[in-house]
């Protein structure tokens, strides 16, 4: 069957048209075989071992060069797997006393370690699993004189199609061939993804089909932007998106030259552009990407991926890191937000019917009040070391705010007590997600120090609609003229009192949101790093005086197209 | 036989880079070495064998090795725990 497109997830950006070039797996079929010489057999075992040894030597200096030290740690640790004794030993007892093939004894006692990590409830240790695969995978292939594909061998410029691309095969892409590459499994978080961003070459992942569908040789073109796979493409279609990469990669060019340019409108307006992030390391994209700040920082992360809470020391560890490395730019760090769709194991909370609805947030902050304090201790001791603003997340009543106001008031009072130091002033903040919230945001405003909507909540609980569920997707609506009025509300009751607005959803970058959130005078926009340049050239030709007159006539609209179609015409 | 006690102090614990050179200290030494942690012990030789223990921060561990080099081997480990910030 000839497919001429696949829909998958765009996990790199960017646009790549060249060859495909299939990365097979090899069936590995092991079979088990009596022995005549066991000597001969130890030696062929012996033999697959060093000549793994001396490929993953290989693969491990290319992923030293071409990424770095950190990626290139892990094949450190997979060379010690090729000479682990508890892998060596049971696997030549074996030969020696069932007089069995070098291969079935190395599947046996492989699966017994991959069995092992992969029962361990802990996610790190789990992936440990696909090391192990990954690595007697190799000495396998050696055994049974098969190869498996060497990626750091192409020589052409090739778009690479597999299943999925383990670490050692990404570590192995050559930028100057590898154009980019699509696989059947994965999402935007998966292993291949994140390398992929890394090397900066276009991916798409999770197309199901890519490899049944894409022969060897065939010109394929990858949108790693719209996450689509056009396979054999018509001249035209070809022509078509080399126009659409050259675009891409002009205003790429473009935007590099604003990372340190300021976020003013052509009326000379200025508005903040911050990044939301979930980890320590994910500061250095926000400074690359012209950061003006951190409008997000979800904490969870910390919190999630073990099998215990992290200490008091952990969290210091990371606040003041995140912190320092801003230098003094504002970082809004938003308390625990678990429950709902993120589930921290270890706590055993119970099912709930209506998770969105349910005991998540700043409601289990408040009841599991030991863990909540140790955050806040950990926030206020970081404080010291930059521009900390503190937010609380599904703030529903004034009264939630007042409580944990006051256990922040008292663990700072704790702290100095003990002869810690602490943050003398700090803004604190809420998020605004819940519609009743919008709605008196007036009188919040008048004892927070900053409001931040999170569109993606608000937007679900106004419309009454599960955004992960298919089925009611359409009504997810963001532009719709009912939420802009709750955004307005909120922005308005923030600046009667001095205040700012900021806001942290998927709306805050999307570019046609953003002409009526600038018009109806959002301070700060927090959205993903790599947004933020797009987003900062968009405002740059944008007049705040011009988009307050599309605001207006936005909020009297009466359908989300009506909406859309108003932004269009403006932004021909 | 020599022994020594160490608490792990690294907030990750031992995760692969720390066990990649803890393993990496003592794979020359002809001492037996094992690694005690919550009542498992494997052997210190076996990079398997430390990442199975899923070793976390505050963890009370115990390093136990026989043979003609045991003294060497507690000076070694001690000298990679310390030097890394692994543990005291």
């Amino acid at each position: 069957m000839i497919v001429q497109s696949l829909k998958g997830i765009g996990a790199s950006a960017g646009i790549a048209i060249a060859k495909a070039y299939r990365l097979e797996e090899p069936e590995l079929v092991v079979e088990k075989r009596v022995i005549d010489s066991i000597e001969a057999e130890i030696q062929r075992f012996t033999a697959a071992i060093s000549q793994s040894t001396s490929e993953l030597e290989q693969i491990k200096e290319h992923a030293f060069k071409e990424l770095g030290e950190d990626k290139a740690a892990i094949f450190a640790a997979h060379l010690l797997v090729l000479s682990d004794p508890e892998l060596i030993n049971p696997i030549k007892d074996k030969i020696t006393t069932e007089k069995v093939n070098a291969e079935f004894a190395l599947q046996e006692v492989a699966n017994m370690f991959i069995g092992m990590f992969e029962s361990m409830d802990n996610e790190y240790m789990k992936e440990r699993a696909s090391d192990i695969r990954d690595v007697t995978k190799r000495v396998m292939s050696h055994l049974l004189g098969v190869t498996i594909p060497n990626p750091s061998m192409i020589s052409e410029e090739v778009i690479i199609i597999a299943e999925d691309l383990t670490p050692s095969d990404t570590a192995q892409l050559n930028r100057q061939y590898v154009k980019g590459f699509t696989t059947d499994i994965g999402g935007r978080t998966s292993h291949s993804a994140i390398m992929a961003r890394s090397l900066e070459i276009p991916a798409v992942v999770g197309t199901k089909t890519g490899t049944t569908d894409i022969e060897n040789g065939v010109l394929v073109i990858l949108d790693g932007l719209a996450g689509t796979v056009i396979v054999d493409p018509s001249a035209d279609t070809v022509k078509e998106y080399e126009e659409k990469k050259a675009t891409y990669e002009a205003k790429k060019a473009e935007w590099a030259k604003l990372v340190n340019e300021p976020t003013v409108s052509k009326d000379g307006q200025h508005v903040e552009l911050a990044a939301n992030i979930g980890t320590p390391e994910d500061v250095k994209g926000v400074l690359e990407n012209g950061g003006e700040g951190v409008g997000l920082y979800r904490t969870e992360f910390l919190y999630m991926g073990r099998t215990q809470l992290p200490t008091e020391e952990e969290q210091f560890d990371a606040y003041k890191s995140v912190l320092e490395r801003m230098e003094g730019k504002p970082v809004v760090v938003r308390t625990l937000d678990i429950g709902g769709d993120k589930e921290l194991p270890y706590l055993d909370l119970p099912k709930e019917m209506n998770p969105f609805l349910g005991f998540r947030a700043i409601r289990l902050c408040l009841e599991m009040q030991d863990m909540f304090r140790i955050q806040l201790r950990a926030l206020l001791r970081a404080g010291v070391y930059g521009n900390l603003k503190i937010m609380f997340p599904m703030i529903a009543t004034l009264d939630e705010f007042r409580s944990a106001k006051g256990i922040l008031e008292e663990e700072k009072q704790k702290l100095l007590f003990e002869g810690q130091q602490v943050v003398e002033k700090i803004e604190l903040g809420i998020m605004v997600e819940i519609p009743s919230t919008a709605v008196l945001a007036d009188q919040f405003a008048k004892e927070v120090d900053f409001f931040s909507i999170g569109t993606n909540d608000l937007v679900q609980y106004s419309m009454a609609a599960d955004r992960m569920n298919q089925r009611v997707s359409y009504l997810y609506q963001p532009y719709s003229p009912a939420i802009l009025r709750l955004v307005k509300m909120v922005i308005d009751a923030a600046h009667a009192e001095g205040k700012w607005a900021g806001m942290c959803g998927e709306m805050a970058g999307d570019e046609t949101a953003i002409p009526i959130l600038l018009g109806l005078g959002l301070d700060e926009f927090s959205m993903s790093a790599t947004s933020i340049l797009k987003v900062r050239s968009q405002i740059l030709r944008l007049s705040k005086t011009e988009m307050k007159n599309l605001a207006e006539k936005a909020l009297q609209m009466k359908t989300t197209s009506e909406v859309i179609e108003a932004v269009k015409e403006i932004m021909k | 036989m020599a022994e020594k006690l160490y608490t792990i102090i690294d907030d990750a614990g031992i995760h692969a880079r720390p066990a990649t050179l803890l393993v990496k200290s003592v794979s020359n030494f002809n001492s037996e070495i094992n690694l005690e942690y919550n009542g498992k012990s494997v052997n210190l030789k076996s990079i398997m064998g430390v990442m199975s223990l899923g070793i976390v921060k505050g963890a009370e561990t115990k390093i136990v090795a026989s043979g003609s080099d045991e003294n060497e081997v507690i000076a070694a480990v001690t000298e990679t725990i310390t030097k890394q910030g692994l543990g005291q």
